[in-house]
């Protein structure tokens, strides 16, 4: 540990760490918030630092993801899909079969118990595909925390499922109807409202993106994917896999299940992004294989951007990938060579889908299914002595009316 | 993070021998008069570029001491739906950076010194030595940048000293003293402090949250401090001259080109709300320097206008 002495989890390659103590991955990352926002990220940095090292908050997060989430999730061999992916072996963990159905509820207890600890009352987020607004909604139920979720108005449609699981669970959810309606949008207005109500109200952010403590704090709650998987790899099959495969969106399930491997070396980490309909401009959110460095949302990062710095339409088949920015970890990890980013297109997405769907029984999330389609190619890469480790998601009951129409199943 | 930094000794302003600003010297030439200067905001680019540097001079004509003219911005994160909207079609009707610097020309030809207020994406990925670079040679005198930290600031504290632009960072009522040190300490030209905690868009009354926050700014500073967000007519603007250098609004000038039924009817719209706040200014700060104890001056149309003191936001 070279530069903070924080309690959270740095990353190392090499002998730098990150972030640094106010939150910069390399160049990547900082604070680029409006000043009215400072004296509460301040507040969150200094709280959560603080849990970090109580053993009571520990404890607490600890019992929650096991009696409520449903912790450890499962690894799943699955040898029908594997056949079609090079021979090798594969294995699944599975974030579709935590409580809600996603990895985003390992992100939102956490912040959910930091809420309370802060005394707010109230919690905001913004969500894509829904499911780190019903991770949301479901913690503030538990908790007894108001909850208003934004989400862009093409996502309200296309993820309608998850939309009344929010509002059963109590949420209000707004569809927000600026700009291109989807993520973004939808991050931009719950900064509008955080803005305004940042004395009882947390903004939970559901990646690890935004301004610092975020993209740290996010990625610490989500770093127990990683933690199990290495172990029940190593306990089931005593080695490490050769590479472990995830979807980026803002890049927390990814970043979840690679951080543990981070001084593996030997392991390749491969983020799979959203290549939509191709590399042109605005039909796709491959931030990291068609974007450039810029600042959006409090951090900098890499962006889909034009020739002066105005955010590009995005578009993916999967509402959680719709998103112009990613994680500044993931920034880094890529300049540090440690981790490698590919983009998988909607035709591919579906195509990882169906093999899982007709392979093993498994439905996986849209999202999830970009980190399918990356296993097919990459396990055809490594061919039959091959170890991939597949970060599973989230599941995909949310997907069915898109995939539906897509593949002319009604 | 907690600790109150000790209030220092008002800082000098600048560095000892700098000559003022424009910026500053159109605050100090409104202090000389009595009355606070009126700082108004355009989006470049509204409702045409034509068109907002048509309202623009309009603006300098009829009293407003200080121009910012906003480059428009895909993700405007702390703008509501009023400066969104014109922010919008600035953008849909194919504005750019070029237009922007032609609209600060033509501003400060008018007479008006006269700031880029922008979010730091469009600066960053122009090149923060090159933008300073073309501000000041179209004749701009400096930057408002709202998601721009001093932390983060390096490149551009670096270029603006070199191309002698002034540099406004904004407070808020939320900032502790420590930070209102660090902030300060890097302004130059005025210090924003933002009234509310909330986006841009007028509100029913001032927010009683303002005077406070001005006078804990006064505690390290000697610079202007000039209050925005929520100011929406001559009756706030009075209000707010009793305790403040200069009055921020760019809402509602926005909001009378969106309204006009015509473009020469938003010009005059414009004129008329300029004019009501350079008298509203005058009025406040002159109340308060007859009656320096009264934080309300009651001469102030405002406190006719708005008793209730609770910020809407
Ligand atoms: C199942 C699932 N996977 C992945 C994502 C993408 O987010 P991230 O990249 O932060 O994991 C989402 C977001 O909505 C999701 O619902």
């Amino acid at each position: 540990m070279t530069t903070t002495g924080h309690p959270g989890h740095q990353t190392q390659t090499g002998n730098q760490s990150v972030p640094d103590a106010t939150g910069h991955f390399g160049i990547y990352g900082g604070s680029f918030a409006p000043e009215a926002l400072t004296a509460a990220l301040d507040e969150l940095t200094e709280q959560y630092l603080a849990a970090q090292a109580d053993p009571e908050f520990q404890a607490e997060l600890a019992r929650l993801l096991r009696d409520y989430a449903g912790r450890p999730t499962l690894i799943t061999e699955v040898p029908r899909f594997a056949a079609e992916a090079g021979g090798g072996r594969v294995f699944l963990k599975r974030e579709d079969l935590a409580h809600t159905g996603s990895h985003k509820i390992n992100n939102v207890l956490g912040q959910a118990l930091l809420t309370r600890r802060m005394g707010k009352t109230r919690v905001i987020a913004e969500t894509g595909a829904g499911q780190h607004g019903v991770a949301t909604a479901t913690a503030c139920a538990l908790f007894g925390l108001d909850c208003v979720v934004y989400m862009g108005e093409e996502d309200t449609r296309r993820q309608a499922l998850n939309v009344s699981r929010m509002r059963m669970l109590g949420a209000e959810v707004v569809p927000v109807r600026s700009g291109s309606q989807t993520l973004k949008d939808a991050m931009n207005e719950a900064f509008r409202d955080w803005v305004a109500s940042v004395d009882n109200t947390h903004y939970c952010i559901g990646s690890v993106g935004g301004p610092h403590p975020f993209p740290m704090m996010v990625r610490d709650f989500q770093r127990i994917i990683g933690v199990e998987a290495r172990e029940q790899l190593l306990a089931q099959v005593g080695r490490l896999p050769d590479a472990v495969v995830a979807c980026v969106g803002g890049g927390s399930n990814a970043i979840g299940i690679f951080h543990a491997f981070v001084p593996d070396t030997g392991v390749q980490l491969i983020g799979c992004e959203a290549g939509g309909e191709g590399p042109e401009p605005g039909r796709n959110a491959a931030t990291l294989s068609s974007g450039s460095a810029g600042v959006l949302h409090g951090m900098r990062t890499f962006l889909l951007q034009d020739d002066e710095g105005q955010t590009l339409p995005t578009h993916s088949i999967s509402a959680g990938l719709d998103y112009p920015g990613v994680g500044p970890e993931h920034v880094w990890l890529r300049e540090t060579g440690r981790a490698s980013y590919r983009a998988i297109t909607d035709a591919q997405a579906l195509d990882g889908f169906s093999v899982l769907c007709r392979t093993e029984g498994i439905i996986p999330a849209l999202e999830s299914s970009h980190a399918l389609a990356g296993a097919l190619q990459l396990g055809r890469e490594l061919g039959p002595d091959g170890l991939l480790l597949v970060n599973l998601s989230g599941r995909g009951d949310k997907d069915v009316a898109t995939v539906s129409e897509r593949l002319g199943l009604l | 993070m907690t600790t109150p930094a000790t209030p220092a000794t008002p800082a000098t302003p600048g560095t000892p021998a700098a000559p003022l600003s424009p910026v500053a010297q159109a605050f100090e030439k409104a202090a000389s008069e009595q009355r606070a200067a009126v700082v108004g905001y355009l989006p470049a680019g509204f409702p045409s570029v034509d068109g907002a540097i048509t309202a623009a001079v309009a603006m300098a004509e009829s009293g407003v001491d200080v121009l910012e003219i906003g480059l428009p911005y895909s993700d405007p994160l702390i703008d509501g739906p009023v400066i969104q909207e014109a922010v919008h079609a600035a953008l849909t009707n194919g504005t750019h950076v070029g237009d922007v610097l032609r609209t600060v020309e033509a501003a400060t030809a008018a007479g008006v010194p006269t700031l880029v207020m922008t979010y730091w994406n469009p600066i960053d990925h122009y090149g923060v030595a090159a933008f300073a670079r073309d501000l000041a040679a179209a004749g701009g005198a400096g930057l408002i940048t709202p998601d721009l930290p001093p932390e983060e600031a390096g490149p551009w504290i670096e270029a603006s000293d070199r191309y002698g632009l002034d540099r406004v960072f904004l407070v808020a009522p939320s900032s502790t003293r420590e930070r209102i040190q660090t902030v300060t300490a890097v302004c130059r030209g005025f210090v924003y402090a933002a009234s509310l905690m909330g986006i841009t868009g007028t509100r029913a009354t001032v927010s009683d949250q303002a005077a406070g926050l001005v006078s804990k700014v006064r505690d390290y500073t000697r610079l202007p401090v000039a209050v925005g967000l929520g100011v929406r007519d001559g009756a706030q603007a009075a209000q707010v001259a009793g305790f403040a250098d200069g009055v921020i609004v760019g809402t509602a000038f926005v909001q009378r080109l969106l309204n006009a039924p015509s473009p020469d009817e938003g010009i005059a719209a414009v004129r008329a709300l300029a004019a009501d706040l350079a008298a509203g200014a005058r009025a406040g700060s002159q109340a308060a320097h007859a009656s320096p104890a009264a934080p309300s001056p009651a001469a102030s149309p405002a406190a006719a206008a708005n008793p209730a003191a609770a910020a809407g936001s």
